[in-house]
């Protein structure tokens, strides 16, 4: 039997129920025990899953047309404003939009306990949702004003479209300052009080495909609760290889995707809207990608372990703020998980942002699918950039202008 | 003698009258406030851990007043729907009451330990910490 396999064989072996699959957790202890060549003849496919909050998220509606129409330029939803800079009835709420009489962090550190996640959430959980919008008038679209309430199924089309989600890897943020900061990696204590992180680590998708071999545009995904695709790379998709000043390496560093998918079918456990302290609101996202075992490459990629896979350990205390480059070090997430950390000489407390058991979860629940003949897997059109493009991050020039 | 939780209920009449003031001064009794609120109609409800001696006698003179008393008994607890066992609060939890268990990365709540701060409140960023009188 060879380790070597095409997608529509794989997809052949899932429609007569032959198929062997193994979350990425899994197929560690199989790799271990019997070797990367063994575990790449007998299996297909590994799936790996991610359970976070991801800001860049969003959804396109379209709400129908009311009689008579309306042309909507600005349009709200349960108070959150969604931009319709876009056709008639055309809008995006973004999952980080706050309502515009939000105190925010005028009394610090802000609630945020509503915002365009948590609208998000309350579509797909089928709760009425309040649309308001307001427009200039055309001869075409005579009416001015709406204020009506929607449900996910009465409007014609929601489409999730999240233009940065999954990031292949994290910062681990710290706080060297003398005072409490409330960031978007949650609250830091003081002189080193505590290290927050934020990756599934040996079970996270783009952790496990580090060089982009099998996830590219059109791979079919678990996304929140339903079936997504990738689209394109993500925003600030930046996938090189992390190195230390001495040129150690440290595993792959930050690439991302852009997903889509439709909103009607996804469920309310798996997008999240979220409050963060201090910070804003957001949207907790669940990804899934189920990756091919193509060859042994791709085997020995999904096989490594939160020992191999590093964090960069950085100061939001004023570094990241500051944009100073450099990090503390990096920390393996195995080190990181086990609750305790050491930094400058100091055990650090730590603890995740990103649920690791959701995560399982998520890899479970994608096996399943594999396993009953619902989810088959889609060959990329095209690949993403990998570290070979040598992709770097612009940094904006403020101009006196 | 070890500290004891206890809710304080008051009405309008007695959020005007120095009783905590008293509870110092007259029993000699050691106060923890834990938390403190009085609705605009300035009825309230105090959270106290208490020490002392005189406890009794301090909690007989509370009664006599016309302040309602009941021990605090889970107070802060978890609403299992919305917690993604993600993890964030177990190393701002002061007293270790809510806590990692490994492998298996799930959060536990012990409210056993739990001392009613309230930081998990604020801190979840999917409000499944509760507090609950």
């Amino acid at each position: 039997m060879t380790s070597e396999r095409t997608y529509a064989e794989i997809n052949e072996k899932i429609k007569s129920g032959k198929v062997v699959v193994m979350t990425a957790e899994e197929v560690i202890s199989l790799v271990e025990e019997k070797g990367v060549s063994e575990a790449a003849r007998q299996v297909d496919v590994v799936t790996t899953g991610t359970f976070a909050p991801m800001c860049s998220s969003g959804v396109f509606l379209n709400f129908g047309h009311p009689k008579p129409r309306i042309k909507m330029q600005k349009t709200w939803l349960n108070g959150v404003p969604a931009y319709a800079g876009l056709a008639a009835v055309d809008a995006y709420l973004g999952a980080t939009e706050l309502p515009e009489d939000d105190p925010c962090n005028s009394k610090y550190p802000g609630k945020f306990n509503y915002g365009g996640g948590h609208v998000i959430q309350d579509l797909v959980a089928r709760k009425p949702v309040l649309l308001e919008a307001v427009s200039h008038t055309t001869d075409c679209y005579p009416l001015a004003e709406v204020r009506t309430t929607i449900t996910l199924d009465k409007i014609n089309e929601a489409t999730l479209f999240n233009p940065r989600n999954a990031y292949q890897n994290y910062n681990c943020a710290v706080n060297l300052s003398d005072q409490t900061v409330y960031t978007y990696l949650g609250m830091l204590k003081p002189n080193l009080g505590n290290a927050h992180y934020c990756s599934a680590g040996q079970l996270s998708p783009l952790l496990k495909d580090p060089y982009f071999l099998t996830i590219g545009i059109g791979t079919r995904i678990f996304l929140g609760g339903g079936v997504g695709y990738v689209a394109w790379h993500g925003n600030q998709h930046f996938p090189g290889i992390q190195k230390d000043q001495a040129g150690k390496e440290y595993g792959p560093g930050g690439g991302t995707i852009a997903v889509i998918g439709d909103l009607k079918q996804m469920k309310p456990d798996w997008l999240v809207g979220t409050s963060i302290l201090g910070y804003g609101a957001t949207l907790t996202v669940g990804i899934g990608i189920p990756i091919p075992i193509i060859n042994e490459e791709v085997m020995r990629c999904v096989s490594v372990t939160d020992k191999e896979l590093y964090a960069p350990i950085v100061d939001y205390g004023e570094a990241y703020g500051q944009r100073e480059p450099g990090n503390l070090g990096y920390a393996s997430y195995a080190e990181l998980k086990t609750g305790s950390v050491k930094i400058n000489g100091k055990e650090v407390p730590t603890a995740p942002l990103s649920s690791y058991s959701k995560a399982k979860e998520i890899a479970c629940l994608s096996k399943e699918w594999i396993q009953k003949g619902q989810f088959f897997l889609a060959e990329p059109v095209e690949s993403l950039p990998s570290y070979k493009d040598e992709l770097q991050a612009k940094i904006l020039e403020i101009k006196d202008v | 003698m070890s500290p004891r939780k206890i809710i304080l209920r008051f009405g309008k009449d007695i959020s005007e009258k120095p009783v905590i003031y008293k509870l110092v001064k007259d029993y000699d009794l050691v106060i923890n406030i834990i938390k403190a609120n009085v609705n605009p109609n300035k009825e309230g409800t105090l959270v106290l851990e208490l020490t002392g001696e005189k406890y009794n006698e301090g909690l007989e003179y509370l009664k006599g007043q016309g302040v309602r008393v009941q021990p605090l008994a889970e107070e802060v607890f978890r609403n299992e729907k919305k917690c993604t066992n993600c993890g964030v609060c177990t190393d701002i939890c002061p007293t270790g009451a809510l806590y990692m268990q490994r492998p298996s990365m799930k959060v536990m709540f012990d409210s056993d330990h739990c001392i009613v701060c309230q930081l998990c409140l604020q801190i979840c960023p999917y409000k499944a910490m509760e507090v609950r009188f």
